[in-house]
């Protein structure tokens, strides 16, 4: 029984409704002419070099001008399945806006993400098919996981002519679209719809609730397909090292926000008055803001190191701070306080040190918390991928995997937030699908 | 400091401004023309009158419009004809607008068959309600032409000529004759027109035009009933045509010093500036004030009053004319003169459109990569300064042309001479001049 701070129903489910809602509204028509006039054609577009999948963006966006939308969404989703996700999600002020040019002389880009949006949302929403199989190859491919990376290559591989079973541990596909990200980015079970818009390519067979480890072994995978495309994500997640961190109030932020995605009604969510969020990532925004939305009073994200070094980009910080959230930088937790239930946490004031590593500086505070949330990041479990023969090799906790994708085992491929340079962003797994889904085409077609 | 007066005078016709509403819908009847006037718009050209039974308009769309993305027109059209209103009434009105407004100029554009006895009969008639002038319409290019009115006569010099005579042989007041542009050089009908013994020419009427297809039906749009007709084209799109041809008539032996009326898409006081450096000595406006309205008249009068003053000149008539001088035929052109782009780094965003059109369409004289950066420099050795990349730079004042004063150009690897060579003393022109 939890104690009376922590309570459903903090908000009336109206006022929750209308927290959760779309955070950045579709464009209107006239809005989308506007915003895509803006677009200057540039050669050698910067934003297309700092899309992590290349989509060339003053080509989508001049479809968009001259209201050829198909032709739009055709130049994204063919370099970037997840197109749609991506418009939402996409810290676009760090990727593609901010290499706009507009941004050198009047310091506001094309809306390149909301324009992405208005280029694809009609496409998947009247399911129009846009691709084609190639003639079957008689080639079958195994995509361990269910999120970004795995939906990307499965993808392209069916496309390919290649046929593919995904293998998803979870009960649906998507991954940390579903599971993961703020609520509010995603409204309208965006990321089920665009999956099933994947899948309506055909030749791609899913099996969900199976799991690496579990019911699958990487060895009887190698030899009942052609290839192997790992894309397990990372499951286990990082700890605070600190004392009494499992006490009864400490939450993992990334259980908590899948919860959250997949409660019928959010008004029935349990939510601190107190909340504190140790970490300084993308997860840390996001439970912190949600806390908020669902109506926590006071909300401290308390952050280590200091504003630059966040892993949340400044537009994601501020939306944070827009939105109720205080954000403490240079402190890290030193003991989590309470008896039964958690009471509260004591930080240590920090700097950096002459070597650049983080250090104390003695001086100590508390913050009276109902509920703390930990986000200090995600570590890949290896577990599942154990006792493969012969073992996978490893980089820095991640699959150690080469420019296309290929690990060490030959015909297995990984990417996504499991292998080595994943940045936890869906923009980047969906490329890593698309790449390996490339590579083993190549492989197959060589091996013929 | 103040403001200078912008007090015109055109054919002794007085205005508190040299900015008249053409002939056209905005001024085709009395509660418009009250309405611009209150405005502060200096005349108007009163709405083509014509024989009764007044003709009939279509009741379906008179209008096209090309649009930038924004929703600002461009480029206009319309198949609307001369007034519909009986004659009667049309003068009637008139005559009140001008007892109400005398300090306005007041012009009656007229369209008639070509027959004496028309201009005869109808003349007198409206003379008789005190307007300053007429402007005879020989310029609608739709449906009046198929009458054997408007263009038709405008295309053929000798009945301008014919016309004018007619007209000029009974009016008492000052006659404008109304140029088309549809025709392959203006001088010949301007020409005609001064030989019929026109007081002024205006210029230029609509163009022939269609504006689209509809994407839907694959039919002309704007239809009537599943068809459409060509229709007047106007607006800011069609200025350049209407500067070259008024600077035409300014400038050639046989017309200048005959006075112009500058018409074609005038929408701002810079559009005005374009007309009266290149001869005009007043602008008529049609389309900027149908898509906003009589008030855009407040930028137009401030807008010119204070170039005017910025550039020490008294009034308007200190402008007229004054870039007449600087338009002269190709042949003339100094081959000598030799301008190189250049590229200020400091104002650049690197978009790199001056290098793509460079590379495609032009002359491959802009880098893209310097040292392994994104960089856009001018590479003299192949840029001919043809103002491609000014002209697609999205950076205003970013990318200038630069005259090479001395030294060698190292296109042509010829020392740059800075006496004046043009094409007809060239030494490729088979029919070339001895220089002297």
């Amino acid at each position: 029984m939890p104690p009376p701070e922590i309570a459903p129903g903090r908000l009336s489910p109206a006022e929750i409704e209308r927290n959760f809602a779309d955070l950045h509204p579709p464009l209107s028509k006239s809005e989308a002419l506007i915003a895509a006039d803006r677009c200057y054609f540039c050669f050698a577009a910067p934003c297309t070099t700092a899309c992590p999948t290349g989509i060339d963006i003053p080509r989508f966006i001049q479809s968009i001008r001259s209201d050829d939308i198909e032709g739009a969404a055709y130049a994204i989703l063919s370099e970037n399945i997840m197109g749609g996700m991506c418009a939402r999600v996409c810290p676009t002020e760090v990727l593609c806006e901010e290499a706009c040019v507009r941004n050198v002389h009047e310091d506001k880009p094309v809306d390149i993400g909301l324009l992405q949006r208005f280029a694809t949302d009609p496409i998947l929403e009247a399911g129009t098919q846009l691709f084609e199989r190639a003639a079957p190859t008689g080639r079958r491919i195994a995509v361990v996981g269910g999120g970004p990376a795995a939906l990307s290559c499965a993808h392209r591989l069916a496309c390919l002519g290649h046929g593919v079973t995904i293998y998803c541990r979870d009960g649906k596909l998507a991954g940390l679209n579903e599971y993961g990200i703020a609520a509010y980015k995603a409204v309208d079970d965006f990321a089920q719809r665009e999956a099933s818009y994947i899948l309506s390519i055909g030749g791609i067979e899913v099996r969900t609730d199976v799991a690496l480890g579990r019911e699958l072994s990487l060895d009887s995978l190698r030899r009942g397909y052609d290839a192997v495309f790992l894309a397990i994500g990372l499951s286990g997640v990082n700890r605070l090292g600190i004392e009494s961190e499992d006490m009864d109030g400490v939450i993992d932020a990334v259980r908590y926000i899948a919860e959250l995605r997949q409660a019928a009604d959010k008004s029935r969510l349990p939510v601190g008055r107190r909340v504190v969020v140790i970490g300084g990532g993308m997860t840390a925004i996001d439970v912190a803001v949600q806390s908020r939305l669902l109506g926590a009073e006071d909300v401290t994200i308390v952050y280590r190191r200091g504003r630059e070094q966040m892993g949340a980009s400044r537009y994601e910080q501020e939306l944070a701070q827009a939105d109720g959230v205080l954000v403490k930088h240079w402190a890290r937790p030193a003991r989590i306080l309470g008896e039964a239930r958690v009471a509260g946490v004591e930080f240590e004031c920090t700097r950096e040190g002459a070597d650049g590593r983080l250090e104390g500086k003695g001086e100590f505070f508390t913050l009276p918390a109902d509920v703390v949330f930990k986000a200090v990041g995600q570590e890949f479990s290896v577990d599942g991928a154990n006792g493969a023969n012969p073992a996978l090799r490893m980089e820095n906790g991640r699959i150690a995997v080469d420019a296309e994708r290929r690990t060490s085992i030959e015909n297995v491929w990984a990417g996504g937030d499991c292998a080595k340079g994943g940045k936890d962003l869906t923009v980047v797994a969906v490329q890593d699908g698309k790449l390996a889904a490339q590579s083993i085409d190549h492989y197959l077609r060589q091996r013929q | 400091m103040s403001a200078i007066d912008l007090a015109s005078e055109f054919l002794g016709i007085r205005s508190p401004n040299p900015f008249w509403l053409a002939s056209a819908p905005p001024t085709d009847k009395a509660y418009n023309v009250n309405r611009a006037f209150e405005a502060g718009w200096g005349g108007v050209v009163w709405k083509t009158l014509g024989e009764d039974p007044p003709i009939v308009n279509v009741s379906g769309p008179r209008y096209g419009a090309i649009h930038s993305n924004d929703r600002r027109v461009i480029g206009f059209n319309n198949v609307e004809l001369i007034t519909d209103r009986p004659l009667e009434t049309n003068l009637k009105e008139i005559r009140q607008v001008k007892r109400d407004w005398p300090d306005r100029a007041l012009v009656v554009s007229v369209m008639l068959p070509m027959n004496r006895e028309a201009w005869a009969r109808y003349v007198p008639m409206i003379e008789d309600t005190g307007a300053d002038a007429l402007e005879l319409n020989f310029g609608c290019p739709h449906g009046m032409s198929e009458r054997g009115m408007g263009s038709a006569v405008g295309q053929v010099p000798e009945y301008i000529q014919q016309t004018t005579e007619w007209c000029k042989s009974v009016a008492r007041v000052p006659v404008i004759i109304k140029l088309t542009p549809n025709v392959t050089n203006i001088l010949g009908p301007a020409k005609a027109a001064k030989e019929g013994g026109a007081d002024a020419v205006s210029l230029i009427n609509t163009l022939n035009s269609i504006m689209r297809v509809d994407y839907d039906t694959l039919t002309m749009y704007p239809a009537t009933d599943g068809k459409g007709s060509h229709g007047g084209y106007c607006g800011p799109a069609v200025k350049p045509i209407a500067l070259h041809m008024v600077a035409e008539i300014a400038r050639n032996p046989a017309t200048r010093g005959l006075p112009i009326s500058g018409i074609g898409g005038v929408s701002d006081w810079r559009d005005a500036v374009d007309f009266l450096a290149l001869g005009a000595s007043n602008v008529q406006v049609c389309t900027a004030a149908m898509v906003y309205g009589f008030k855009i008249i407040d930028d137009l009068t401030s807008g010119l009053s204070h170039f005017l003053r910025d550039k020490g000149m008294q009034g308007v008539a200190d402008l007229v004319g004054r870039a007449v001088p600087s338009v002269t035929d190709w042949q003339y052109l100094n081959l000598n003169y030799v301008v190189k782009a250049r590229i200020d780094q400091d104002l650049c965003i690197k978009c790199g459109r001056c290098h793509i059109v460079c590379e495609d369409a032009s002359h491959q004289a802009i880098t893209h990569t310097v040292n392994g950066e994104r960089r856009f420099e001018v590479i003299d050795a192949e840029c001919v300064g043809c103002n491609l990349c000014v002209s697609v730079c999205p950076v205003v004042d970013c990318i200038t042309m630069e005259r090479l004063t001395g030294g060698v150009d190292t296109r042509t690897g010829r020392a740059i001479d800075e006496t004046k060579q043009d094409w007809t003393t060239h030494p490729n022109n088979p029919m070339r001049r001895p220089a002297g």
